[in-house]
């Protein structure tokens, strides 16, 4: 652990797999740099890898001040013990003030055993984050500028604000997809920081033996319009309508977990919770209830339409057209006037 | 041979049983309105220990933190087949994050022998999925997270799939290791009718003290006591007394426990509420719905 550090720096870990950034950390950017504005301290990303330096560029096109690159061969592939033990040596000889990783898989393995080693506090999964003060009940010390990480819980139910007062880096990982990420400035200058990994073997104490990597068959997050089905569209056959209303309009098909489980679409297609989180312009809702885990994947839409024969479904509380009636007869009709007005894109 | 499993479990509200009126007007669940139930990943790390068990033999402890009442997802336990039991529960746990919950863990874990520690994923209250990596760098062992498959166990290495993301890796690591389960590793046996026979009895010496006490009402505290260590010893005998640890007994450095071993704190909760917008009521009609097509043309969300 490190102690409170007011002029310390916000970092973002900058995961890369075979020399890809993932979305996640590109997503944390303009967040991140928006705290550091507000603290006045400089954002660094933490590269590593082997044979990533034109990554340490990407990161400060997308708003980093300085990175710190740790370019080994032992980095080539991720591992816990490795990349725990390179940026528990950072965090000590640096001392950031917060330190955020995108809740991926390798984020929420990552971050946990970095946090134990550290003896810092960490939290899972946040949805927001926000500069504020926190006032102590017993002696009503107020503590400023502390890093509210807020975060849902308890399956989706609540949402609670977490803080850390005194056992630095305030660390969180940060769910996918919640964060709009920033656009790459190309004419942005920064520093790279280069160190050296004090790894052996010994680090690496996994054989990988196979790897299967399988490509999303379809990009959610990039999509500006949505069309997702429900349980409420009753068969595979009929999810036909979800695709050719998504078709007439441009946008992606989607759906719930309960449509997922009952075969109707692919995981992929999945959005919420378990899903994939998405804000586009136009989410428009199909024999879709409402549930928690859903929203928490969709609420954030610009505008949302909910059709449902259930006039207390829960979607149409956060819906902004709400159509209570049945989808076998509003779809066909919305897929009638829209190819009316002749759009297509 | 076999291997010793230590499967960690954790007794939780049934959180996908929350509606209004379990909620408190400040946001905080009503944790009493909701069933405790044992940890869903967590019965697929136990089945993973079992599955280990029948096919290699070994010993399979099982350790909740918890109230006096977790006691229940440790008989449970029991009756599926686990061996051995224990109950780590102190006043002093309370407020306990990941950070200390993984240190008073790693405590009891290190008092044990084991070749494999087996979490679950993530637990369905706090939602973190921390606790197992946490536990595992303060055991100072590799982590094996996201487990979706026990591939082979072979002397002193393990081999297992792991779900990474947009796909799975197999790895294969020397013991001892932590797992983490996933749900769809595997189907959780149910518990055996003769184990249930067996083990409905066993008890923690706190039950056993309850029990006496209301057995005895007339007694003085002494008597009460020495009839509750007299039971407790008979159920060693029989191998029915669920061992119960506090923090002495796990030598815990209190720094690093509860409150004070607790970097992060709540500022505030608030529970989701379904923010009403601004909206319309479309009629399910073609007039209604032009009109709408129409207007989200105008606006341009429709391009
Ligand atoms: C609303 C809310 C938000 C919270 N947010 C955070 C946060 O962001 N960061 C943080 O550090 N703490 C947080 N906590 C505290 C945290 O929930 C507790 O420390 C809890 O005891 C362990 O975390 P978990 O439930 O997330 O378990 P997980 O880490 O999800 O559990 C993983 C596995 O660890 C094992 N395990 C976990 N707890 C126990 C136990 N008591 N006994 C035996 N085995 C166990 C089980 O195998 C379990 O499947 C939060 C608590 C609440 C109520
Ligand atoms: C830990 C956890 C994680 C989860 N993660 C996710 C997640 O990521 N994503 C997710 O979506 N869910 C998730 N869920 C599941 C979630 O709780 C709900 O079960 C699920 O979202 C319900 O899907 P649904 O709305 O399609 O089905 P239902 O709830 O069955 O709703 C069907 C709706 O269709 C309506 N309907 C039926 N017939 C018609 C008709 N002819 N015309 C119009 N409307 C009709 C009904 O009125 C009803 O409202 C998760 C649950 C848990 C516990």
């Amino acid at each position: 652990m490190i102690e409170v550090n007011r002029k310390g720096e916000v970092w973002v870990f900058a995961e890369q797999h075979n020399g890809q950034l993932e979305d996640t950390p590109i997503e944390l950017m303009s967040k991140a740099r928006h705290l550091a504005d507000i603290l006045g301290v400089q954002l660094a990303a933490a590269v590593l890898g082997d044979n990533v330096k034109e990554l340490a560029g990407k990161m400060i096109h997308y708003g980093a001040d300085k990175v710190y690159l740790v370019d080994d061969p032992l980095l080539g592939v991720y591992q816990t013990n490795s990349y725990a033990k390179v940026i528990y040596d950072l965090i000590h000889k640096y001392e950031p003030q917060i330190v955020l990783y995108g809740a991926t898989t390798a984020g929420r393995d990552l971050a946990p055993r970095i946090a134990s080693a550290t003896k810092a506090g960490l939290t899972a999964d946040c949805t927001d984050l926000q500069i504020g003060d926190h006032e102590t009940v017993k002696d009503k010390k107020v503590h400023k500028n502390l890093l509210f990480q807020i975060r849902p819980a308890f399956g989706g139910n609540i949402v609670a604000t977490i803080i850390n007062l005194a056992r630095w880096p305030q660390m969180a990982t940060v769910r996918e997809g919640v964060m709009p990420a920033p656009e790459a400035d190309t004419k942005r200058s920064g520093k790279i920081i280069e160190e050296k990994a004090a790894l052996s073997r010994q680090d690496l104490p996994l054989e990988i033996l196979e790897e299967h990597k399988r490509p999303k068959k379809v990009d959610l997050k990039a999509s500006r319009i949505i069309v997702a089905g429900g349980a409420g569209v009753g068969s595979k056959d009929n999810f036909k309508l979800i695709w050719d209303l998504a078709n007439c309009l441009g946008a992606a098909p989607a759906a719930t977990r309960a449509a997922v489980d009952l075969g109707f679409i692919d995981h992929d297609h999945q959005v919420g919770q378990t899903g994939t989180t998405v804000r586009p312009s136009l989410y428009i809702a199909v024999g879709i209830s409402g549930a928690i885990q859903h929203q928490a994947g969709m609420s954030q839409s610009q505008k949302i339409v909910a059709i449902n024969n259930d006039p207390d479904a829960p979607i149409l509380n956060i819906a902004h057209y709400k159509i209570v009636g049945d989808l076998n007869e509003v779809v066909p009709i919305m897929i009638k006037s829209i190819k009316e007005k002749g759009i297509k894109d | 041979m076999g291997y010793n499993c230590v499967v960690l479990i954790k007794q939780v509200p049934d959180t996908k049983k929350i509606t209004g009126d379990v909620m408190n007007d400040d946001g905080t669940v009503k944790r009493s309105a909701l069933p405790a139930i044992f940890n869903p990943e967590d019965l697929n790390a136990l089945e993973l220990a079992l599955e280990i068990k029948d096919r290699f033999g070994g010993h399979i402890t099982v350790i909740t933190m918890g109230l006096p009442a977790a006691s229940a997802v440790l008989r449970d336990s029991l009756f599926r087949g686990a061996d051995e039991a224990i109950l780590v529960t102190d006043r002093r746990c309370a407020a306990s994050d990941t950070l200390a919950t993984s240190y008073i863990l790693s405590c009891a874990v290190k008092k044990l022998d084991y070749d494999i520690v087996l979490c679950g994923r993530q637990a369905i209250d706090g939602d973190t999925a921390q606790v197992g990596p946490q536990l595992a760098e303060k055991l100072g062992v590799t982590q094996i997270t996201y487990v979706e498959e026990l591939i082979g166990l072979d002397g002193s290495t393990i081999t297992a799939q792991r779900n990474i993301g947009n796909g799975w890796q197999q790895v294969k690591a020397e013991l001892p290791v932590l797992v983490t389960v996933m749900g769809v590793a595997n189907e959780p046996r149910v518990a055996a009718a003769k184990m249930m026979m067996k083990y409905k009895k066993a008890l923690t010496p706190f039950e056993v003290e309850g029990k006496i006490k209301a057995e005895n009402r007339e007694a003085g505290e002494a008597d009460i006591k020495e009839l509750a260590e007299h039971k407790c010893s008979k159920l060693v005998e029989k191998g029915l007394l669920i061992k119960q640890w506090d923090l002495d007994v796990l030598e815990a450095d209190l720094d690093w426990c509860g409150q004070s071993g607790s970097p992060t704190k709540v500022h505030r909760i608030q529970s989701v509420v379904l923010a009403a917008k601004e909206s319309k009521e479309v009629e399910p009609n073609a007039k209604g719905i032009s009109d709408m097509i129409h207007e989200l043309i105008e606006e341009k969300t429709i391009a």
